[in-house]
């Protein structure tokens, strides 16, 4: 074989001890707003709240701190969850009709921080279960479940279907009660002859247990009849002829039903025993009538102490003027208000007494979930306000544009970040600790404070308490008052909703902070810098504007120092088609108590900022745009250092825009295309059956054959690529860049055409160079100088991503003020520093001051990965106390981390962490310097990961419960595992296989065959060299079909045989 | 430049010694200074060749006004000149065949390693001439440590910016194992630039199945993956391939020699045939390599790539984003070449692809800028190129 000297990955025993001691990979919590939630659900008993999302996921929440996260195997909607109040089970149901039992059960104990953990309560999967079809039926649609209740004595669980047949479920063994269905002929026949129209009632809309006789409930059907059906006697009580259908609620008392309804309209019904047929309800009441109005998807009837009680619905707004509002109503005798908000409401609850001797419910607090947050309400506060959530953060707000992490933050900074915080929620601020506090936080108090900065659309920088496993809102800063914008309100916006409000019908109130539409995209925040010693903090944005900002408790008016710095100096001939830079604010402006802006440099051409650097000891800022690079001397005020970085034939980045726009329509209309795609795909009900999966199967192959197959070009980089100048990294340094003897600041920056320049920085007062000698002579040096030292091209000419100067004993410089406040230990400035070039193919060590290799890793050569980010991280061991390492942390574009240690570069580990579809994930990956680090799963959630085996930030909860915390044996003596090959289908046909019969022939192909695997059939088909045809492919799909039709039916009839028996 | 008026000419013909002065901008081509060079050593009428040493050690020809001008430019002031007679056997010219000459390995046949006989051998057979107008581009090259249906490929880049011109796509392949055809996801050559490099060598084709990249195993790569490692190693892409056309297979047989010539599949399409080397397509140079020089291939790409480029400003004074010329010193590694010395010269190793003599009529030393006075014929739109990069480089 060829040479390739792969390096001797040592089977050192002693470090292969010390790696594992060092390093692991957990994903451990989830932060934010899960994406798509579909489902919502309280255990009033255990105070808990779980959601359940399109993607398959269950999420647990309690007390801050406490979550439990579950997946099912597949990713399909959760479109319902019960809780069986009390004893940590809950039920879920899917959108393939299927109906699971999940279990809070003891994990393992473990070691945690030094300290053993008992009773770590974590969510299994235990059974689950789909209705089988009704004989001769062939559309599965008749046992398709609608709604689903549980017996108050949780051991009977009614099954509500299209078909509009009632099913009963024994628990939590999961097994039908074949016997009792309760199908529509026997209520048909009960009901006068003008009502039945021949018609069928259609699908059981609503099921709700009496509240005070268990065993009686009451049905109602999407036609409107609704039958209060007594379960022991197994006969029909009542009955009440009503309208379209679309919810049911007792009242607390059971007298009283409310019902509501297709057109907007709610109706009160009579329970009384003995009239068997109530054709007329009590009253029937269309709020925002009489115009058409939408349906009221579901009501509430809440009973309250003082005396009327508490109505609360969703919808029914007037369809022409406000149909397109999400709004929720919550009226009591006068009091009347309309949430409005800007997502879609999916559901909610009231937090109220469930004690059975209480004669009220008495709400304490609304709960409601939508597309975008979660909003509570409190109901006890005259005026309900709503409530801050001390989790589930809709992170994404305003869409979040890059973020920042900030480990060790001083305590001071700290204090005063709360206090700002608190400042700005002052008034909202209400007196209810968090209804929903279930289970006990068992994690050991965070050692040390972490901020995450989150950079937003509309330019707010969002400051989040990371510490926990409960993301917390802490401080919200706007950059949007520093300019002049077209929203900018004439008069204060304050009083504008209430002069709206008291003419307005009906009287909406804005709740909810998620607002996804920015003012002015110029002000969107790119890059971020915080100094958390100085409290300085750097900002940059869309239209090159970077401000510098200090941290004042105060309120203060000034204005706002504006500099213009042009990076491209004395360029011709180019024409900057972009947007224009935002308009500065030249009179004072109000800055209310937090980090107020101190100086706004505007870099022109106004292009987007896409590095930046902050070094509070000197002073100095500096930014990097496509276009070049500027050095700014914040203190004094004046600008240091322009340089322009384009490549003399790069007039395309030069005008750029127009290209870029080009691209950008594009990608407007791929993204509309995709949305609508998807809107389309979500939309419709999926009923996987045998002949879908071949028309998909076919549908794929077909799509497969028309697209040419996928080509790629081998170019070697070329110099003159467009966008070669974009500045990609910026850093500052102490370090020897003149001579070995002499060390003083620099600057180094790196392009994305794999150049590297690196400046010799005077500073007044700093560095040991020849700024003091000469200083010393002419006194003139009262400002910053900055002379090019050094240029480095690198071969490869791949952008450089990060640029770090590594000290003589090749640990990475401390940040400023570490040293001088004796925060770090001060680097070593008596042996050679080196420096560390990470560009996109290779990790490069070259010494100083002569800028020679020293050593390298080309990773793109050897793995054919490309570098995304690069962090430098210090990673402490778990066993011993006081051993850590330094380590670069290296995430590719297949969604990878290379841990390497420095300097010598050798690769310690490799895990696989983010898809490598995901790229927006990898993109906004962003690293703690303790081996911890965050990546976005999606608009609005966080996912953390953490590569240190000691520094885990995870949720460690208990729960008490009345059973033992021990998984419950499944039917078939097996417990089940989502996460198993497959899907739930096979799984279940593996399960019966095994306990009802030996296993057959017919079911192994299915286990041997990932069902992806006629797809991947089809990709070889592409190959022309290849012998496997079209009708191979399909030959080999329909035998894989067939086989599991065969065993579907199978299973069917397993489960049908015994209904047959009986019949 | 700040060159002096004159160049001083140190001329060395067999065991006789000249020095004299040289006006630099005079007005004489090659065809004078070769008088003046045989009435300096009083050989008239004896046919000789000139070849001079460069700025790197390395020992060029000049038998035209282009790279005699090239030569007098690149004398700093000194130019070595070597006087060889024609009828004595060929010099190599090339990379670091001064350093040979003088370590005595060059020339004459003081080799004991095969490459020695490869070259006696040669020379009886045919005559190959000074290598005038070619470079390689490609080359053949592990052909004794590789089954006959793989070949193993290395493209030159020379730090032009022809492209390497050809495309790759996900395939499958059918592999033969114990357990019978087995059919397995591969990479292949989908399509090749017209005029492009990998076009112009002929040795590659589409459909070819792509195995390894620079030594790295693609199985179980992603298109992108393998696409980025061979533009990550594009300026030294050594690819192996097992070609779609399997007609043309080096065939393992006795001779090295032939062996070493087999690997040329020119355009003129005559495998293994030793006249390749005259035909039209100056790329069908081939080298027999032995696993052991590979090694060292290895090791002076390593040195391709250190060659980034780093400029230094040591007496920095204000600064002057335009003041260029006031970098003092300006340093290059690896195979960029400027005026001025080259430090790295000595100590570098011998780079294979001159250490054979029978490669002599194609391979000529990877200094662009040296070359760019030979380029003749060869490539006009490359040559226009490397121009272009000489002037880049020395900024």
């Amino acid at each position: 074989m060829m040479k390739f000297r792969f390096r001797r990955q040592g089977t050192d025993p002693q470090r292969e001890r010390i790696k594992q001691e060092l390093f692991a990979f957990n994903k451990t919590v989830g932060h934010g707003f899960p994406h798509q939630p579909s489902a919502l659900a309280f255990d009033p008993k255990l105070q808990l709240m779980a959601i359940g999302t399109k993607s398959g996921a269950i999420k647990i929440y309690g007390a801050p701190g406490v979550e439990f996260t579950g997946i099912h195997g597949d990713a399909t909607a959760v479109t319902q969850i019960h809780f069986l109040p009390g004893q940590g089970r809950l039920l879920s149901l899917l959108d393939d009709n299927t109906i699971h039992l999940w279990e809070l059960v003891a994990g393992p104990s473990r070691e945690v921080g030094g300290a053993k953990k008992e009773g770590v309560v974590t969510l299994k999967h235990v059974d689950s279960y789909s209705l089988p079809g009704r004989p001769g039926i062939e559309s599965c649609s008749a046992t398709r479940v609608t709604v689903l209740l549980l017996l108050k004595s949780c051991d009977l669980l009614c099954i509500g279907t299209e078909g509009g047949g009632v099913y009963f479920l024994e628990l939590p063994r999961l097994s039908l009660k074949e016997n009792q269905t309760l199908l529509q002929e026997p209520i048909t026949q009960r009901l006068p002859d003008d009502y039945r129209c021949g018609k069928s009632l259609g699908p059981v809309e609503s099921l709700q247990e009496h509240p005070q006789q268990p065993g009686k409930i009451l049905i109602g059907y999407s036609r409107g009849l609704v039958v209060l059906w007594d379960l022991g006697a197994g006969r029909v009580e009542q009955l009440f002829l009503g309208k379209q259908l679309e919810s049911l609620v007792w009242e607390r008392s059971g007298n009283l039903f409310v019902s509501s309804h297709n057109d907007g309209g709610y109706s009160v019904w009579a329970v009384t025993s003995g009239n068997a047929c109530s054709p007329q309800p009590v009253s029937s009441t269309i709020p925002y009538g009489p115009f058409p109005c939408k349906a009221i998807n579901k009501i509430l009837w809440r009973t309250s102490q003082s005396g009327s009680p508490v109505l609360l619905y969703s919808g029914g707004m007037p369809r022409a003027s406000y149909g397109d509002r999400h709004c929720l109503t919550v009226q009591q005798d006068k009091e009347h208000v309309t949430l409005d908000f800007t997502s879609r409401v999916i559901d909610f609850f009231t937090v109220h007494s469930i004690k059975p001797e209480k004669e009220f419910d008495d709400p304490s607090a609304l709960v409601v979930l939508l597309e975008e947050e979660l909003v509570v309400i409190d109901l006890q506060t005259p005026g309900w306000p709503s409530l801050p959530t001390p989790y589930l953060a809709p992170l994404h707000s305003s869409a979040i544009t890059c973020s920042c992490h900030i480990a060790n933050v001083p305590p001071k900074l700290w204090e005063r970040l709360i206090n700002a915080g608190k400042a700005q929620r002052g008034r909202q601020q209400t007196h209810m600790s968090w209804p929903i506090c279930g289970g006990k936080n068992l994690a050991p108090p965070p050692k040390q404070q972490e901020l995450l900065l989150t950079g937003h659309e509309d330019g707010t920088v969002r400051f989040w308490d990371a510490s926990g496993v409960a993301l917390t809102p802490l401080y919200k800063l706007g950059t949007a008052n520093v300019f002049h914008t077209d929203c900018d309100d004439p008069h204060d916006p304050g009083d504008d909703p209430d002069l709206q409000q008291e003419e307005e019908w009906p009287p909406f109130r804005k709740v909810g902070c998620f607002d996804p539409y920015s003012d002015d995209p110029r002000l969107g925040i790119q890059k971020m810098s915080l100094c958390k010693y100085s409290n300085k903090l750097m900002v940059a944005g869309t239209a090159g504007q970077v401000i510098v900002l200090g941290f004042n408790d105060e309120r203060s008016d000034h204005s706002v120092d504006v500099s213009v710095v042009d990076l491209l100096q004395d360029r011709e001939g180019f024409t900057w088609k972009g947007h224009s830079r935002l308009e500065p604010r030249l009179k004072p402006a109000p800055f209310p108590p937090g980090f107020q802006p101190l100086v706004l440099v505007q870099c022109l051409p106004p292009a987007s900022v896409t590095a930046v650097a902050l070094h509070t000891e000197w002073n100095l800022i500096a930014f990097g745009t496509s276009h070049g690079f500027g050095l700014f001397d914040y203190h004094r005020r004046n600008s240091v250092l322009a340089r322009c970085t384009l490549h003399p034939n790069d007039s395309l980045a030069m005008e750029g825009p127009l290209s870029r726009v080009k691209s950008l329509k594009k990608s407007l209309r791929q993204s509309f295309r995709r949305i609508r795609k998807s809107r389309v795909s979500g939309k419709k009900r999926v009923i996987t059956t045998p002949t879908s999966k071949v028309q998909e199967a076919n549908a794929a192959l077909a799509e497969q054959e028309e697209v040419a197959p996928v080509q790629r070009r081998i170019e070697p980089r070329s110099a003159d690529d467009s966008l070669s100048g974009v500045v990609r990294c910026l850093c500052f340094a102490d370090t020897f860049l003149r001579d070995g003897t002499h060390h003083g600041p620099t600057l180094w920056a790196g392009t994305n055409s794999g150049s590297v320049y690196a400046y010799a920085l005077e500073v007044p007062g700093v560095g040991s160079g020849r700024a003091c000698e000469r200083g010393g002579a002419s006194e003139s040096s009262s400002c910053v100088e900055a002379v090019l030292g050094k240029e480095i091209q690198l071969m490869h000419r791949a952008p450089v991503v990060s640029i770090c100067v590594l000290d003589g004993r090749g640990k990475p410089l401390p940040d400023p003020y570490e040293a001088s406040q004796d925060l770090a230990i001060a680097p070593d400035m008596t042996n050679a520093h080196s420096v560390l070039i990470a560009s996109e193919e290779q990790l490069k060590v070259f010494s100083l001051p002569k800028v020679s290799a020293k050593t390298k890793f080309k990773l793109t050569a050897h793995e054919g990965c490309r570098v995304r980010k690069v962090a430098l991280v210090l990673f402490s061991s778990a066993a011993q106390e006081d051993y850590n390492e330094h380590t670069l942390v290296c995430l590719t574009n297949l969604g990878d981390m290379h841990l390497f240690n420095i300097p010598a570069l050798r690769p310690q580990v490799r895990y696989d962490c983010i898809r490598k579809e995901d790229i927006s994930g990898i993109a906004s990956c962003v690293f703690s310097k303790n081996g911890q680090g965050f990546y976005l799963i999606s608009p609005s959630e966080y996912e953390r990961f953490s590569l240190s085996a000691k520094v885990l930030t995870e949720p460690l909860c208990s729960v008490q419960l009345d059973r033992p915390l021990e998984l419950t044996i499944s039917r078939d003596g097996t417990t089940m595992q989502p996460q198993a090959n497959g899907t739930h289908k096979t799984q279940m046909g593996q399960a019966e296989g095994q306990t009802l019969e030996p296993p057959s022939s017919l079911s192994s192909p299915i286990l041997d065959t990932p069902l992806d695997s006629p797809l991947s059939c089809a990709d070889l088909t592409l190959d022309s060299t290849g012998e496997l045809t079209v009708e191979d492919v399909r030959d080999f799909l329909t035998t894989v079909d067939e086989v599991e039709n065969n065993l579907k039916n199978m299973k069917e009839e397993e489960g049908r045989s015994p209904g047959i028996l009986i019949n | 430049m700040s060159f002096d008026q004159h160049v001083f000419c140190f001329v060395q013909f067999e065991a006789e010694y000249r020095r004299f002065g040289l006006k630099r901008n005079g007005s004489g081509g090659f065809q004078e200074f070769y008088r003046l060079l045989q009435t300096i050593h009083h050989i008239h009428g004896v046919d000789v060749l000139l070849g001079y040493a460069d700025i790197h050690g390395d020992l060029l020809p000049i038998n035209n006004d282009e790279n005699f001008y090239k030569a007098v430019s690149s004398a700093n002031p000194l130019l070595r000149i070597i006087i060889t007679k024609r009828e004595d056997e060929p010099v190599v010219y090339g990379t670091n065949s001064l350093q040979r000459r003088k370590k005595g390995l060059g020339l004459t046949g003081l080799r004991t390693t095969g490459s020695g006989t490869i070259h006696s051998k040669s020379k009886s057979g045919l005559m190959i001439g000074p290598p005038q107008n070619f470079r390689q581009i490609s080359s053949i090259i592990d052909v004794d440590i590789l089954p006959e249906t793989h070949r193993r490929v290395r493209l030159h880049k020379h730090g032009t910016k022809k492209p390497l011109g050809f495309y790759i796509r996900d395939g499958v392949s059918v592999r033969v194992t114990p357990q019978g055809v087995e059919k397995v996801p591969g990479v292949f050559i989908s399509r090749l630039v017209r005029g492009g490099l990998a076009e112009s060598t002929g040795l590659l084709a589409v459909n070819d199945e792509i195995l390894e990249v620079n030594g790295i195993d693609v199985a179980g790569k992603s298109l992108d993956q393998v696409t980025d490692m061979m533009v990550a190693n594009s300026h030294n892409l050594i690819v192996t391939v097992k070609p779609a056309n399997q007609r043309n297979n080096v065939v393992h047989r006795e001779s090295k020699n032939f062996m070493g010539n087999s690997g040329s599949v020119g355009s003129a399409g005559s495998t293994g045939s030793v006249l390749s080397h005259e035909s039209p397509s100056p790329a069908s140079q081939s080298n027999p390599i032995t696993a052991s020089s590979s090694i060292a291939e290895g090791d002076s790409e390593d040195e391709d790539d250190d060659g980034d480029i780093i400029l230094e400003n040591d007496c920095p004074t204000a600064y002057n984003p335009h003041l260029v010329t006031k970098r003092n010193s300006v340093k290059l590694n690896g195979e960029s070449s400027c005026s001025g010395p080259h430090p790295s010269a000595v100590g570098r190793p011998l780079p294979q692809s001159m250490s054979l003599p029978s490669s002599i009529g194609a391979s000529l030393g990877y200094s662009s800028n040296t070359m760019s006075g030979h380029n003749g014929s060869l490539a006009s739109s490359s040559q226009d190129s490397m121009k272009d990069d000489g002037t880049e480089l020395t900024l």
